[in-house]
């Protein structure tokens, strides 16, 4: 069987370029499918059916002219976080209330400039913070695999559980994720799919809505890495308007993946063989590494010594930022007020009715550790165990090309067994931390599926600016794992 | 160890958050868990290590000094959940 | 002599540190593209970086920070190459993103002085403990309605240098002389324009006093936001006042900041902004440190003009001018080249008391400033040259300067017009002071017999006839040889 939502992202392209579809053909299909299948999943907050249609004729012309971008036609799926020019902008938050940017963020800006179609805005954890995307001001999203047996609903990861769960169900050719310490990586494994995390300042930070400005970094999530590597090459890009951003030229990643792994030295971090870890999760490492050396690759023990402060001092870190970037949710130039006789009033009451409880713990404790007498013992100490971190893979990168290790501890798990220690929850993020830390880029590759049939990946972690590696190892493990599993809602299977 | 009543609602304050009086308790317990938990880091030896500032990969950079942004009231105005003619309006401030 | 404030158990001595806020002229904000300029409509000169639209970030503009180091440098400060902003975090109306980007932990300068003059001729060297770059909030406007403040963001994200002092201050008017002095540094560098009145510069004024004689400093209030040199002045006054009569009265200060009110010539507390102070200053993690080349301080220095205490000293060495007239000619740079126009070819002496007086009085008189002049410095040096080659009289030069003024002649085309040139005939001279003498014999003979003083009046007699047109050194002269006749 071979229909419309068959297509993979590279696929269509094709098909889209030799006319064998077009592309009001491809984005009514999805719009179809997110209208069938979006209200199980709640993939979607905001959905663009009439601008994505009026983008597809568009696209369509260029296309008869033999013109248009390499991305002409392609329906996407664009995270929350990412503020786009004159479609509402929530960030999963009540407190962004009907915000409707008069921008729109250079990754999606770049994006549409190569011809996307975008199908909508998709659901996230609150600003980005969560893992399981059950902190949405707009109802969690779910993920559209189910265990073998049980029908519970199961969380699609987070904070990209929405780009996640959408690309996995095939709502979308691809979406764009944004990764602090795993956001991207965790829900592209917890739903079978490929998510890359380029290197910090790859993708521009300009028009997404902050979390943790030093970690923060835009990447693809689609159902391939081939398809990951064709959206990176159009996100990513030096942008004047982040200073944080780097001025070095995007290669052409997609060529990377026929590079092949052969004489690669692959490290494996003993550090990541936590305690407690399930030996299905060991037992699909060992799998990467022969998969790897079967294709030719030198399999190499590194060790990152720092490896268990990563998320202490990610916590550290991170949550010192957003306290700081969540300041001008205020209720007053934009977003949701809570009328107050005086000015203080009106802060505490629209943050208190605007921020969920997740954001609120998280800001508070990043308040706590940059407040007077604190902040030498937690954040100045986070941000030296953090250079340490760094120099951690720094090291090892002298020795080895790449790192590979598991993407999370655990498969997806159902929405009511959420952990209710909050520190429980934040050990989900314990094997994409500690990267993020360093700023180096990493991708997730669906690899297998556990016992009860939920999809495992694995992560690849490499050196700066070095994606190309990246992507070529983790298409050696694509190519070796041969995952070829659906979900159980997916648009390609009738209901 | 759970943060005090006290601590909590400096905290709050400081980021103009308002909460009740049975959120103080469990924001309390799950903020001192969380702050425990990252107390493990008093472990790191970090003598004559500095502490990281951005990932050390972007060249620094100045921009020109030209007027290309602003006179865009509109678009600043846009969103205003208040206004008054050409103000954002809050509630009165008193010096 | 130190400045002393007498109570009632004795003698107190005051110390003061200031922290100016000077407005760094550039044509763009610190941080982002819109405009810097002074006014315009309400939150029209506001990008949306400004404004703290999500996802918004910073980018430094490099004007600002050569601002700053050529700040530095004219305040023989160290420059700092290595430098970081920092994030201060408070909640206001007027504060879109909730923080204050500013350099709290590395500021890009470091220690630099001050030179300040004093009236009794003295001079003091004021320390400068740093100056770094910061964004200006913007603007509450609570004066339009009854129940709400108003919000303009025009100001907001203006580049900002704060130059904090030492607590070198020891008198009202060593404050004063201090600004005065730094706001003219800062002009002719042109890193800032000094407009106080416009809010371009302003004080904060932290405050102490103690005993002569003790080393320990007592505990200080800061006197917020003080927008003439005349209120810091009269801050400081009061503000001692105040805090003598607490120790006096056997209390103690609390340290607090304070709000100036000059109609009631007095300091109030600003509790409510004293609640729960926490800034929790962290590196901005949207900018990078600030790193910069020693080669391009250099530049920077290469290119900044003649500073003030260096004017002055070739002034006085090249012209012959006092102290004193080099510090009032040097108070601004305009003046100063209007002077060397005017001293270059003409008597130089002559020229400085000749701005001094009957020119600046005629700046003055009109309200012009030395850029719109009445009279060019050229015109001046041309009147000058006729003094010198004794064409006119300084008299008779005072009144060809108002007409100057008034009708815009040039000086020869007036001292022509009106007939003006001195007499220095001899003969007319002599005959006129005959008749002077011949109608006040008895003067005469009062002068004879000793009363000295009386030579004067003949002086002025003889001018009064000869309409103001005699050489004076030659009336003298002639005066002289009739009266020992």
């Amino acid at each position: 069987m071979s229909g419309i939502h068959d297509f993979t992202l590279a696929s269509a392209r094709d098909a889209l370029k030799s006319r064998k579809i077009s592309a009001v053909e491809l984005t009514n299909a999805h719009i179809d499918a997110i209208e069938r299948l979006d209200g199980q999943l709640n993939s979607f907050i905001t959905r663009t059916p009439d601008q994505a249609r009026e983008g597809a004729k568009v696209a369509d012309e260029a296309l008869a002219k033999g013109e248009g971008g390499r991305l002409c036609g392609i329906p996407l799926g664009i995270k929350d976080l990412f503020c786009t020019n004159g479609v509402r902008t929530t960030a999963a938050s009540k407190i962004l209330g009907n915000f409707v940017p008069p921008y729109e963020s250079t990754v999606t800006a770049n994006l549409l400039k190569d011809g996307a179609v975008f199908l909508g805005k998709l659901n996230l954890d609150e600003f980005a913070m969560g893992s399981a995307n059950l902190n949405s001001a707009f109802g969690p999203a779910v993920n559209p695999w189910k265990r073998k047996d049980s029908d519970a609903k199961l969380v699609p990861g987070g904070s990209s559980g929405g780009s996640a769960a959408a690309v996995a169900a095939g709502l979308v050719l691809g979406a764009t994720g944004t990764d602090t310490g795993g956001s991207i990586r965790q829900p592209a494994a917890f739903t079978g799919i490929a998510g890359i995390k380029p290197t910090y300042g790859r993708c521009s930070r300009f028009g997404t809505i902050a979390f943790a400005s030093s970690l923060d970094q835009a990447g693809p999530m689609a159902r391939n890495l081939q398809d990951c590597a064709i959206l990176l090459e159009s996100m990513a890009g030096f942008d004047p308007r982040d200073s944080t951003s780097v001025d070095t030229p995007v290669p052409n990643y997609e060529a990377s993946l026929k590079r092949g792994v052969k004489g690669l030295r692959v490290g494996i971090p003993k550090e990541y063989h936590v305690e407690g870890m399930p030996a299905e999760i060991e037992a699909l490492w060992q799998q990467g590494m022969n998969w790897l050396r079967d294709a030719g690759a030198e399999i190499v023990e590194v060790s990152l010594p720092h490896t268990k402060y990563g998320l202490p001092t990610y916590y550290i870190a991170a949550l010192a930022e957003a306290s700081s970037n969540l300041a001008r949710y205020d209720g007053l130039r934009f977003g949701e007020r809570v009328s107050a006789p005086s000015l203080d009033g009106l802060y505490e009451a629209s943050r208190a009715a605007g921020f969920g409880e997740e954001v609120k713990r998280r800001i508070l404790i990043g308040t706590h550790v940059l407040s007077s007498g604190y902040y030498d013992a937690y954040y100045l100490r986070a941000q030296k165990v953090r250079t340490l971190i760094q120099q951690d893979f720094l090291k090892a990168f002298e020795n080895v090309d790449v790192l590979l290790t598991p993407t999370a501890p655990s498969g997806a798990f159902a929405q009511d067994e959420k952990p209710t220690d909050p520190v429980q929850m934040y050990l989900n993020d314990v094997f994409t931390v500690p990267a993020s830390m360093a700023g180096v880029p990493a991708l997730s590759v669906p690899a297998g599926l556990d016992a009860r049939g939920v999809p495992l990946g694995l992560q690849l972690i490499g050196k700066f600016f070095d994606e190309e590696t990246l992507i070529a190892a983790g298409h050696a493990i694509e190519q070796a794992a041969a995952f070829h599993h659906r979900p159980t809602i997916h648009a390609g299977v009738s209901a | 160890m759970s943060l005090d009543a006290k601590t909590v609602t400096r905290i709050a304050r400081l980021a103009r958050i308002g909460l009740k009086p049975e959120e103080v308790e469990t924001l309390g317990q799950d903020m001192g868990s969380i702050i425990d938990w990252v107390e493990q880091l008093k472990e790191v030896d970090v003598t004559g290590i500095d502490p990281m500032i951005g990932t050390g990969l972007a060249k620094p950079r100045l921009r020109e000094d030209a007027v290309t942004d602003g006179d865009c009231r509109d678009k600043v105005l846009s969103n205003a959940p208040e206004r008054e003619g050409p103000f954002f309006t809050v509630p009165k401030v008193v010096e | 002599m130190s400045y002393r404030i007498t109570g009632n158990t004795g003698e107190w001595e005051i110390v003061v540190g200031l922290e100016v806020h000077a407005q760094v002229v550039s044509e763009a904000k610190l941080f982002s593209g819109a405009s810097a300029e002074y006014g315009g409509e309400p939150n029209t000169h506001v990008s949306l970086v400004d404004a703290g639209f999500p996802g918004m970030l910073p980018v430094l503009n490099q004007e600002c920070v050569a601002q700053a180091v050529r700040t530095g440098l004219g305040l023989e400060a160290e420059i700092n190459l290595f430098s970081r902003f920092d994030r201060k975090n408070y909640f206001y109306a007027d504060l879109p993103t909730g923080y204050q980007i500013s350099q709290f932990a590395h500021p890009i300068i470091g220690k630099g002085k001050v030179l300040v003059d004093l009236a009794d001729g003295s001079t003091r060297e004021i320390g400068v403990t740093r100056l770094h770059l910061e964004q200006d909030a913007g603007k509450s406007i609570h004066d339009q309605d009854p129940t709400r403040s108003f919000i303009d963001l025009n100001r907001a994200g203006v580049a900002l240098m704060e130059i904090v002092s030492e607590p070198d201050i020891r008198s009202p008017e060593e404050a004063g002389a201090y600004l005065r002095k730094l706001r003219q540094i800062l002009r002719y560098i042109g890193t800032c324009d000094g407009n106080m009145e416009e809010g371009s510069m302003r004080a904060d004024v932290n405050v102490s006093v103690r005993k002569p004689g003790e080393t320990d400093y007592r505990t200080r209030c800061e006197i917020k936001n003080v927008n003439s040199i005349r209120f810091v002045m009269m801050a400081i006054e009061v503000e001692a006042q105040r805090q003598i009569e607490i120790w006096e009265a056997g209390g103690t200060v609390d340290q607090e900041t304070r709000l100036f009110d000059h109609v009631r010539s007095e300091t109030r507390s600003l509790r409510s902004k004293e609640d729960a102070h926490d800034y929790r200053y962290f590196p901005d993690p949207d900018l990078l440190p600030l790193v910069i080349e020693q080669s391009w301080v250099d530049e920077l220095k290469a290119a900044l003009p003649e500073l003030p205490e260096a004017k002055r000293a070739r002034l006085e060495a090249e012209y012959g001018v006092s102290r004193y007239e080099s510090s009032v000619l040097c108070v601004e740079q305009a003046i100063a080249d209007f002077y060397e126009t005017v001293a270059r070819g003409a008597d130089a002496r002559l020229a400085a008391n000749w701005m001094l007086g009957d020119f600046f009085a005629a700046l003055n008189r009109t309200g012009r400033s030395i850029e719109d002049s009445p009279v060019s410095a050229e015109g001046l040096r041309e009147l000058l040259g006729l003094i010198s080659n004794s064409t006119i009289n300084g008299k008779i030069a005072k009144e060809v300067l108002e007409d100057m003024v008034e009708t815009g002649d040039s000086a020869s085309v007036i001292v022509e017009r009106k007939g003006l040139r001195q007499v220095t005939d001899t003969g007319a001279i002599e005959s006129a002071i005959r008749d002077i003498l011949a109608a006040n014999n008895d003067k005469v003979e009062e002068y004879k017999s000793g009363k000295d003083k009386l030579f004067g009046f003949f002086v002025g007699q003889t001018m009064k006839a000869m309409k103001g047109k005699g050489n004076p050194a030659l009336v003298n002269e002639t005066l002289k040889k009739l009266l020992s006749e």
